[in-house]
């Protein structure tokens, strides 16, 4: 394994939401990635990391998609997506799926456990100290799910914003609840759905914040939806990658 | 119970609906969520209790049947009698029977969910055998006739008006809202129904292999009164409730409780071992002890054993957030939450609780919260699996699956798709950046809007960067 950031090859996983949604989550991802010296691949190919298939029960659709990633990465020393959900997914999930099943090489293996979410690698591996981004203003963190629970992302984030001299973070209550997006979920059972992010509204009103920043695109779109169907147009919702790179550069 | 677990969806909109449910509802997080936090913080070894717990079940669930066989002669010893039921009806016949052997009329009942399973207090009554619940929670349900939405707080879908309406109704006496007030009118109530019944029936936390005991943890003391007072004692509980030792049972009586109601310990631990012996004053001249499978044993060896550890505490629904919305009635069954959505469709058939497994987001807390460690969510997903797998999903649902990963896996085409998916789902938003409606997404539309796409892919607009 390279010793220094500089020599790290990372491969930048966008996930289908930033791609087809947000692009510019994907380009602050690389802005971070970059202003911390690793050396970034972006495989043009990339599609999907196979989560929806797996958490339907379609299993061979998961796996289809899961060897095409393994493919398609194969060779990084990292790989970092700006979704705890789908480093999750690959890191903690592709060993379940693949069990006792011998296309799920050695190799990668290891190459999923050296999948991360943006903020935990950005902290814990290339210890980025200074953010390219300039922002300021309050600001409340939501913690998505997936990260929070599977790959223990909590301090980082916010100790990435601490970095950040113009940002000041307010808590919300009950950060660590659930959203209510839950990929399939928010459309299975929409209005339980609805409720749990009217809930998460709530919380986050309350804080006065400027903005509310997570660091999952899923729960942002159903965090906004609802806000704005409250007739909230006020709040501002960011992934945090856009706040810890923001900039005009940015979705240019 | 009747299940209605089908009903799932209609059931949970109505109950979303439901203001004072709502209000009823926030209970969960002052009483439960809090209190469990603060009693694990207590703990300076939660962790280290935690993964005990999840040997002494796992070591358990490894030699059920021997440690079974080995309860059975333990109890037999001290003259209890053991019986084993396939079934839900072999229990309510079993009940029957010994009542007529003893003959027994009236009967009182502390809490037991395993008798909720097997719907006992109808069969009893059409069997001429008059019931009484002396939990309070239980009795609240018996007065209206509803069944639990908890298997730890039963009531907790009722205000403390209601109930004051329901005992105004049913006992004929001043309304009082005040809590004390209503327990004393519900003791009172209940007392000449402990000293008129000739047989009790409780449940199990858990029954000790080594010594033969059923062990009961009860906040109230009227456990107590059930099991000793009258003639006969019939405890019902299921096959997986056995635990090798007293000292195992200690163990998971320090997480128990933490993790249910945030109590170091219950009122109450009563263990209960043998008849009354021939120097003893108090325990039942006859015990009877009557083991349920009801399903249970398909689980053993299966995806889904790691199920067969809980301990009933209740903790994974309190801190579920799709639960804490709905309420356990909806799940329309005996269960409720995480643990009800993976229990529920082993015992009424995984195509009568479709919805069960699929109304979680897989936020992970009943995971982190559950005392003996199960998986819930990937339970779950496993069972989303076998839904799948026979076929028992919607073919809309099917047909966008299987369309999604066939396009995932064409990188060219997907392309093209998603670009035209961007551009045109932005120039249906305007300039407010919100969509307030999507055709196929009404259930995200209803009552959210989407934000809009940016217009161009990331991969669109990586490429003409880099060209550049
Ligand atoms: S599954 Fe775990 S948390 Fe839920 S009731 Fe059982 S033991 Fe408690």
């Amino acid at each position: 394994m390279p010793s220094s950031a500089k020599d790290l090859r990372v491969g930048l996983f966008v996930t289908c939401l930033v791609d087809l949604m947000r692009p510019c989550i994907g380009f602050a991802t690389l802005k971070l990635l970059r202003a911390a010296g690793c050396a970034v691949v972006v495989p043009a190919n990339q599609t999907c990391c196979g989560q929806p298939g797996y958490n339907s029960g379609d299993v061979p659709a998961a796996k289809a998609l899961a060897l095409k990633f393994l493919q398609e990465f194969d060779g990084c020393d990292y790989i970092v997506a700006p979704s705890g959900s789908c480093a999750g997914m690959i890191r903690v999930h592709y060993a379940a799926l693949f069990k006792d099943d011998p296309a799920f090489t050695d190799n990668y293996r290891r190459l999923t456990e050296h999948v991360y979410e943006l903020t935990d690698f950005l902290v814990n591996i290339v210890k980025l100290e200074d953010m390219p981004g300039d922002f300021s203003g309050t600001l409340t963190y939501h913690d998505s799910c997936s990260g929070l629970r599977e790959l223990n992302v909590q301090a980082q984030p916010r100790a990435l914003l601490a970095r950040m001299p113009g940002v000041t973070l307010i808590e919300m209550r009950e950060p660590a609840t659930c959203c209510g997006f839950g990929g399939t979920f928010s459309i299975k059972f929409g209005d339980i759905s609805a409720r749990m992010a009217d809930k998460k509204c709530q919380h986050i009103v309350e804080t006065g914040a400027v903005g509310i920043v997570a660091g999952d695109l899923g729960c942002l779109l159903n965090i906004e939806g609802r806000l704005r169907r409250r007739g909230d147009w006020q709040t501002k919702v960011w992934h945090i990658a856009e706040v810890l790179a923001a900039g005009d550069d940015l979705c240019k | 119970m009747q299940v209605s677990s089908m009903h799932f969806k209609r059931q949970a909109s109505a109950n979303l609906g439901n203001e004072k449910l709502q209000h009823a509802l926030e209970k969960l997080q002052t009483k439960f969520v809090d209190g469990r936090a603060a009693a694990i913080a207590e703990l300076p070894n939660f962790e280290e209790l935690r993964s005990a717990a999840v040997e002494i079940r796992d070591r358990t669930l490894h030699r059920l049947d021997a440690y079974l066989v080995r309860f059975e002669q333990a109890a037999s010893a001290r003259g209890a009698v053991v019986h084993w039921a396939e079934s839900a009806a072999d229990v309510n016949r079993l009940v029957v029977e010994i009542a007529r052997q003893h003959g027994v009329r009236k009967a009182i009942k502390s809490k037991s969910m395993v008798t909720e399973e097997c719907a006992l207090n109808d069969y009893l009554t059409n069997n001429g055998v008059e019931v009484l619940e002396t939990d309070l929670g239980e009795y609240i349900l018996q007065l209206a006739q509803e069944p639990p939405s908890h298997i730890v707080a039963p009531v907790v879908h009722k205000s403390k008006e209601d109930i004051a309406d329901l005992f105004e109704k049913k006992h004929g006496r001043v309304r009082t809202t005040q809590i004390a007030a209503l327990c004393r009118e519900a003791r009172e109530v209940l007392r000449p129904g402990f000293l008129a019944a000739d047989l009790g029936i409780s449940g199990a936390n858990f029954i000790v292999a080594e010594t033969g005991s059923v062990l009961i943890v009860t906040n109230e003391g009227n456990g107590r009164l059930t099991t000793t007072l009258p003639r006969v004692h019939i405890a019902i509980t299921g096959i997986e409730k056995v635990v090798p030792t007293l000292e195992d049972a200690t163990t998971l009586l320090r997480l128990l409780p933490r993790s249910a109601t945030g109590q170091s310990i219950t009122n109450y631990v009563s263990i209960l071992t043998g008849v009354k012996g021939p120097n003893e004053s108090d325990g039942p001249e006859h015990f009877h002890i009557i083991l349920l499978d009801n399903g249970r044993s398909r689980l053993l060896g299966s995806e889904l054993q790691a199920m067969l550890r809980c301990i009933r505490c209740g903790a994974c629904m309190n801190h579920c957030p799709v639960y804490q919305n709905i309420g356990g009635h909806a799940y329309g069954w005996v269960y409720p939450g995480p643990m009800g959505s993976v229990l529920t469709p082993n015992f009424v058939g995984l195509e009568n609780a479709l919805d069960l497994p699929n109304a979680s987001t897989f936020c992970g807390e009943c995971a982190v919260v559950c005392p003996v460690k199960i998986p819930l969510p990937d339970l779950m997903r496993h069972l989303r699996r076998r839904q799948f797998e026979r076929r028992l999903r919607s073919w809309p649902e099917r047909v966008a699956l299987r369309s999604w990963s066939w396009l995932a896996q064409r990188p060219r085409l997907y392309a093209i798709g998603t670009r035209i998916i961007a551009r045109v789902l932005r120039i249906f938003a305007g300039g407010k950046n919100n969509l307030r409606f999507i055709p196929g997404l009404s259930a995200w539309t209803k009552d959210r809007n989407m934000p809009a796409p940016a217009g161009r892919t990331f991969r669109d607009l990586y490429r003409s960067r880099h060209r550049q």
